[in-house]
C-alpha cells in the first residue's frame, strides 16, 4: 500500500512496530465507520520495522495520544491523493482523557466529570502526574 | 483567582512576606482586629478536623470577619451527591474565601477551579496541606531566625504524611539545608519525592530507621503520627504506629537549642514528659499556625480586590 492509495485522510506513518493496534485502539478508530487499514511490520529504511495506520477519511486526529504512545511517529494529511502536510509528533505538554487516574484516593476516582489531565513532569523519563493528586501514571 | 493549593503556590518573597506579616500582627493585633469586618470565610470540612478548622476560625474572627461553615459531612449536601466543583461554585455566592479540607486528593484544586472567591487547602487527604507547612515555617523562623544551614530530622510516617512533604518542599528552595529522613522501611519518603525534589536541587539527605542515632546533629526534629486513616489494610496500621515515641532518653543526645515540631494530633510519638522541655515547641505552632492563616487570608483577599 502506498500513501497516494488514499484520495482524502491520514496516514499514521513511522510507527514504533508493534505499536500500531495500541494506537488504533486508544485513537478510538474502532469506533469509526470508514476504511482504516493497519500494516504491521512494515519495511523501513530507519528502522527496519513500522507500523503503519491509514485512515481514508479527513477528519480530526488526537496529537497527544499519538504523541504519548509513539513520538517518533509522523502524520501525513492527504487531500485528492496528495501528501499535502507532513507532522512530526513530539511527546504532548498535557494529555486530557487518554489516560487516567488509578489512585483510589483522587479527587477523580469519585468526580466522574472531571476530566482526567496529566502533565508532563520528566521528559528524559516520559513521566505524566495526575495534575489533582500528582500520582504518576503507569 | 489567586488561590492556595500547594506551598509552591507561594513564592519565597511571599513566604517572606507572610512571616513579616506574621510577626507584625504578633505584636500589633489591635491593626488588624477590624480588617475584614463584613468579610466571610467559609469553612468547608469533609473530614473531621478540630484544630485547622478552629485555627482558621479564629484567624477570620481576630481579623474582625465572620464565618460560615457546615456542621459536617455528612448533614450537607455532598452527602446527597452533590460534586465538589458544583459545592464551590454555590460557597462562593454566600464568602470572600473559602477554606476547604476533603479526605480525596486534589479536592482543592476542584475546588479553586469552580469557585469565584480564593480558596486556601485546608488539607486534601494525603495530598498538600499547605497552611500546616505555613505554621511550620513561622515556627522554625521563629526559633531559628532563619533557614538556612539548618539541618532538619523529619521522623515518623514519611510516605503518606502530607506535611512533611510540603516541609521539604518549602525548606528545599533555602541554602544550606539538610535533612535526616527517619522512618520505618514500608514508610519511607516516596521516591519521587527524593528524586523531583532532593536530588533534582542536589539536597543533601540520609535515611535512616534510628532515631536515637540521628537525633544529635538534628537542629530541628519534626515528629508525625502514623494515621490510621491513611492505610486500606488495619493490620499494617497496628504494625507500624508504634515505631518511633519520643521520650526524655532520646532526647538526651539532643543538641540544647534543637526545636521539636509536631503538626498535632499526637498520639503517643511525644511523651507528655517531654511537653515541658524547652525544645518543645508543637504548641507554639499551633498559635503560629493562626497568624500564619490570618496573614494568608489578608494577602488572598488583598488580591482578589476584596479588601
Amino acid at each position: 500500500m502506498n500513501i497516494d492509495s488514499i484520495q482524502n485522510g491520514v496516514v499514521i506513518d513511522h510507527i514504533t512496530a508493534g505499536k500500531g493496534m495500541l494506537l488504533y485502539s486508544l485513537l478510538g478508530l474502532d469506533a469509526l465507520d470508514v476504511s482504516v487499514a493497519i500494516i504491521k511490520n512494515a519495511v523501513s529504511e530507519k528502522k527496519g520495522k513500522k507500523d503503519i495506520i491509514k485512515i481514508d477519511a479527513d477528519i480530526p486526529v488526537d496529537f497527544q495520544v499519538i504523541g504519548y504512545v509513539d513520538p517518533g511517529a509522523t502524520l501525513n494529511i492527504i487531500r485528492e491523493g496528495q501528501l499535502v502536510e507532513k507532522r512530526d509528533v513530539e511527546l504532548p505538554d498535557t494529555l486530557t482523557d487518554v489516560i487516567f487516574c488509578r489512585n483510589p484516593r483522587c479527587i477523580t476516582s469519585t468526580e466522574q466529570e472531571l476530566r482526567h489531565i496529566f502533565r508532563l513532569t520528566d521528559r528524559e523519563k516520559r513521566v505524566y502526574r495526575c495534575v489533582y493528586c500528582e500520582t504518576a501514571a503507569k | 483567582m489567586r488561590s492556595v493549593i500547594d506551598i509552591l503556590d507561594l513564592s519565597v518573597e511571599e513566604l517572606e512576606g507572610l512571616i513579616q506579616t506574621s510577626l507584625d500582627i504578633i505584636q500589633r493585633p489591635a491593626e488588624y482586629s477590624e480588617l475584614c469586618r463584613g468579610k466571610k470565610l467559609a469553612t468547608l470540612f469533609f473530614e473531621p478536623s478540630t484544630r485547622t478548622r478552629m485555627s482558621f476560625e479564629a484567624a477570620m474572627y481576630e481579623l474582625g470577619g465572620n464565618v460560615i461553615s457546615m456542621s459536617s459531612a455528612a448533614s450537607s449536601s455532598a452527602a446527597k451527591g452533590e460534586s465538589v466543583a458544583d459545592t464551590a461554585r454555590v460557597v462562593s455566592c454566600y464568602a470572600d474565601i473559602i477554606a476547604i479540607r476533603h479526605p480525596k486528593e486534589g479536592a482543592a484544586l476542584v475546588a479553586s477551579e469552580n469557585a469565584t472567591v480564593p480558596v486556601i487547602n485546608a488539607g486534601d487527604g494525603g495530598h498538600c496541606h499547605p497552611t500546616q507547612t505555613l505554621a511550620d515555617l513561622l515556627t522554625i523562623y521563629r526559633e531559628k531566625g532563619s533557614f538556612e544551614d539548618l539541618t532538619v530530622g523529619l521522623c515518623g510516617d514519611l510516605k503518606f504524611g502530607r506535611t512533611v512533604h510540603s516541609l521539604i518542599n518549602a525548606l528545599s528552595r533555602y541554602s544550606g539545608v539538610k535533612f535526616v529522613l527517619i522512618s520505618p522501611e514500608e514508610l519511607k519518603v516516596p521516591s519521587y519525592v527524593k528524586r523531583d525534589v532532593l536530588k533534582q536541587k542536589g539536597i543533601p539527605y540520609v535515611q535512616t530507621t534510628s532515631l536515637e542515632d540521628a537525633i544529635p546533629e538534628l537542629d530541628i526534629l519534626y515528629m508525625t503520627r502514623v494515621q490510621r486513616e491513611r492505610f486500606f489494610n488495619e493490620e499494617d496500621y497496628l504494625r507500624l504506629k508504634d515505631s518511633y515515641i519520643l521520650t526524655p532518653d532520646k532526647l538526651r543526645g539532643a543538641k540544647e537549642d534543637m526545636s521539636i515540631l509536631h503538626p498535632l494530633p499526637r498520639v503517643n510519638e511525644i511523651s507528655v514528659a517531654i511537653d515541658k522541655d524547652p525544645r518543645a515547641c508543637y504548641f507554639k505552632q499551633v498559635l503560629n499556625g493562626k497568624y500564619m492563616r490570618m496573614a494568608l487570608m489578608r494577602l488572598l483577599l488583598k488580591e482578589a480586590g476584596t479588601l
